[in-house]
């Protein structure tokens, strides 16, 4: 008898059990992104790779059921630090989506001082890669010295000698000169900087063509990168000088904004949608599917990230509230198919990954594209990272 | 010795831009009394009209009309749903209300062409380069630019000095109640001073769509200089608008191109990079403080 009621008991209590997990509360995902401004288009491509991923998954992540509140910070981080704490108030604890890292360095700091977790799907300021890393901040795309530094590495493998670097006057811009100047073994002409909401160029054009370079950096994305990559093809000067730069001044869509001026640039990035591995083969057939377009390098770490949060949440069945040091710990192993290929995290919690040279060319149709070229860099991580220590 | 030569035809054609959007501006705000906030919204919709027009047809020439009678038409709208309920009340209201407009033509363009920049390709006449000195070349484009620049401004004496309308509108920026106490209908004279404004930048967003991104919020990036231009200028007066556009255009391109040489010769590289953009940044404002310390009503004001 006393048997029989414990075999209940224990059945009851599995019955409860199962019954928990099947109505199990969905994890609430804070995503903060710029979805309006001109930037706006990034910020729809990290959304849609992100919910590409909980699409696949039948609305959860990593077997767990969630819920992405998805909110705009106008690329203002006032705005984006404020959407954070109402969500904050609101009990969610885990955070992504931010695309800009002057957003992110206002609104990472209010998340992780309470406990809560930020995976950042793009954004790699180097605030929190150093010194003030932190063990629940995580960046999956890069940190933001990779892109001009590989494109300095690649500058070098291509023989460039003399080499132009232009940037808008703002911090982006400095850094990544910084992080160009960090690896770059040739001799640097100028370094020229634009103003912040500059759209003609043709005076630092005639400056480059005074100085006779062998090759430019520039980082300026968005509409002032088209601006100054119609202008500098107008010019003439794109005959005799190469453009050396990262993947972010002449994204998919600068790249149809721009018609042929972009054909010969070299850029350095971590992913195109030509990448050769079974996850990114899969991920840009699902998200042509869904969407009608291509997916750029910002929807796949946005969907690297969903993925990644999804390895984690599997393993602590999605209790993040009870279980965070073993949250943090399914983080860091970064136990998840990467579109990339080869993807692990730093001590700083980094990225550790390959860069890749592609050149824009025609393709088989007649368009431009990006073409792959070969590996700049193999298991490349950034130099703040020997400055961080962990304390958890 | 050419690199100044370069420089002053890159100085040109941005005081070109400049003029065709400061022209209608200072129509606006000398004749009509109205801050305009709204008034790069027009250049924005006359880029995004050429751009769709080119993309139907592959004709400039007919992207030159569409967005000549695009912003004309989106000018005329405006003024009647907007403007005309603003004559009387103050600059605060004009600002709020204009300031409205542009966010809502921002949403408006997002919503009708998407929020991906189109492309507008230079067209083949106005393609490469030509040599405007033994071993100077300079694109067609640009030449073009200043050379529209010039007919709009000749077209503007005409009719301002030369026609009856014209005359009125001098009369209306002088003093537009006695000109409307004579017996003209001064509220049909502010519709057309409005549509010509918007007309106007409409021109210059076709011009510049070819060499410039079209893309949301293109107009507010240089409205701020529209206004120092009309300022330095002297509200009001079209001639004002022409020396204001030169001024500040060849002042902001000799200020880019030669304040960033002379800084890394005067200081060392770790602060001359700060100093030299600060003071490309600030070059025309430099220049709008001296003017206003001169002559504070610009320097070719409308008589009132």
């Amino acid at each position: 008898m006393l048997r029989k009621l414990a075999l209940s008991g224990f059945a009851a209590a599995v019955l409860c059990a199962s019954g928990v997990a099947s109505a199990q509360e969905p994890v609430k995902i804070g995503f903060i992104t710029t979805l309006s401004t001109p930037a706006g288009y990034i910020g729809e491509d990290e959304r849609d790779g992100f919910m590409l991923a909980v699409k696949q998954d039948g609305g959860k992540l990593g077997g767990v059921p969630v819920d992405v509140l998805i909110e705009d910070d106008g690329l203002k981080p006032g705005s984006g630090k404020q959407s954070a704490e109402k969500m904050l108030q609101s009990g969610v604890r885990l955070f992504t989506g931010i695309n800009f890292s002057n957003v992110l360095v206002a609104v990472a700091p209010s998340v992780v001082k309470d406990g809560g977790f930020y995976v950042s799907l793009n954004a790699g300021a180097s605030n929190f890669a150093g010194k003030a890393c932190n063990p629940n901040f995580f960046s999956v795309a890069m940190q933001n010295d990779s892109y001009s530094d590989t494109a300095a590495m690649a500058a070098n493998q291509l023989g460039v000698k003399k080499m132009v670097l232009i940037a808008p006057a703002y911090q982006a811009g400095r850094d990544a000169l910084h992080g160009f100047k960090s690896a770059y073994k040739g001799e640097i002409l100028a370094e020229i900087y634009t103003k912040l909401d500059q759209s003609d160029f043709s005076v630092e054009l005639a400056r480059i063509r005074s100085l006779h370079p062998d090759g430019i950096f520039e980082f300026l994305p968005g509409g002032a990168g088209i601006n100054f990559a119609k202008q500098f093809a107008n010019s003439g000067l794109n005959k005799t000088i190469k453009m050396v730069t990262p993947l972010y001044s002449m994204d998919d869509r600068m790249l149809a904004a721009t018609g042929q001026a972009g054909q010969g640039y070299y850029l350095s990035t971590q992913w195109t949608a030509s990448q050769d591995n079974a996850a990114s083969k899969q991920f840009v057939a699902a998200f042509e599917k869904a969407y009608n377009r291509r997916p750029t390098v910002y929807a796949a770490t946005s969907y690297d990230t969903a993925r990644l949060i999804g390895s984690a949440l599997k393993a602590v069945n999605g209790d993040l509230k009870g279980k965070p040091d073993q949250f943090r710990a399914a983080l860091r192993k970064a136990d998840f198919e990467s579109v990339r290929g080869n993807f692990k995290f730093g001590p700083n919690q980094y990225p550790i990954q390959d860069w890749y040279l592609v050149q824009v060319e025609p393709n088989a149709e007649g368009k431009l594209d990006y073409k792959p070229l070969n590996v700049i860099v193999k298991n490349h991580g950034d130099p703040y990272a020997s400055l961080c220590k962990m304390d958890k | 010795m050419y690199m100044l030569v370069e420089q002053a035809m890159n100085g040109l054609q941005y005081s070109a831009l400049l003029f065709l959007l400061s022209a209608g501006l200072t129509l606006i705000f000398g004749i009509m009394n109205v801050v305009n906030l709204a008034h790069g919204s027009f250049y924005m919709v006359g880029a995004f009209c050429a751009a769709m027009a080119v993309a139907a047809t592959g004709s400039f020439t007919v992207a030159i009309l569409a967005a000549v009678v695009g912003a004309g038409l989106y000018g005329l709208i405006v003024e009647r749903l907007v403007i005309s309920r603003l004559y009387h009340r103050e600059h605060l209201d004009h600002v709020l209300a204009t300031l409205g407009v542009l966010l809502f033509t921002n949403a408006l363009v997002t919503m009708v062409f998407g929020r991906s920049p189109p492309f507008v390709a230079i067209p083949p006449m106005f393609s490469g380069s030509v040599p405007i000195l033994p071993g100077l070349n300079y694109p067609i484009m640009r030449l073009a630019f200043i050379g529209a620049g010039v007919l709009v401004a000749l077209g503007m004496w005409f009719l301002i000095s030369k026609t009856k309308v014209g005359m009125l509108v001098r009369a209306g920026a002088d003093d537009s109640e006695t000109v409307e106490a004579l017996g003209v209908n001064i509220r049909r004279l502010f519709m057309l001073v409005f549509a010509l404004g918007a007309l106007l930048c409409g021109f210059a967003g076709v011009m510049a769509a070819p060499l410039l991104a079209v893309e949301i919020g293109m107009g507010e990036k240089v409205l701020i200089t529209t206004f120092v231009v009309i300022v330095v200028g002297g509200v009001g007066s079209v001639r004002g608008a022409l020396l204001g556009s030169l001024l500040v255009g060849i002042t902001d391109t000799i200020g880019r191109a030669y304040i960033p040489i002379w800084m890394s010769h005067l200081l060392p590289p770790q602060y001359s990079d700060s100093v030299s953009s600060s003071l490309v940044s600030a070059s025309i404002y430099i220049l709008m403080a001296i003017v206003l310390l001169v002559k504070p009503r610009g320097l070719i004001p409308a008589q009132r």
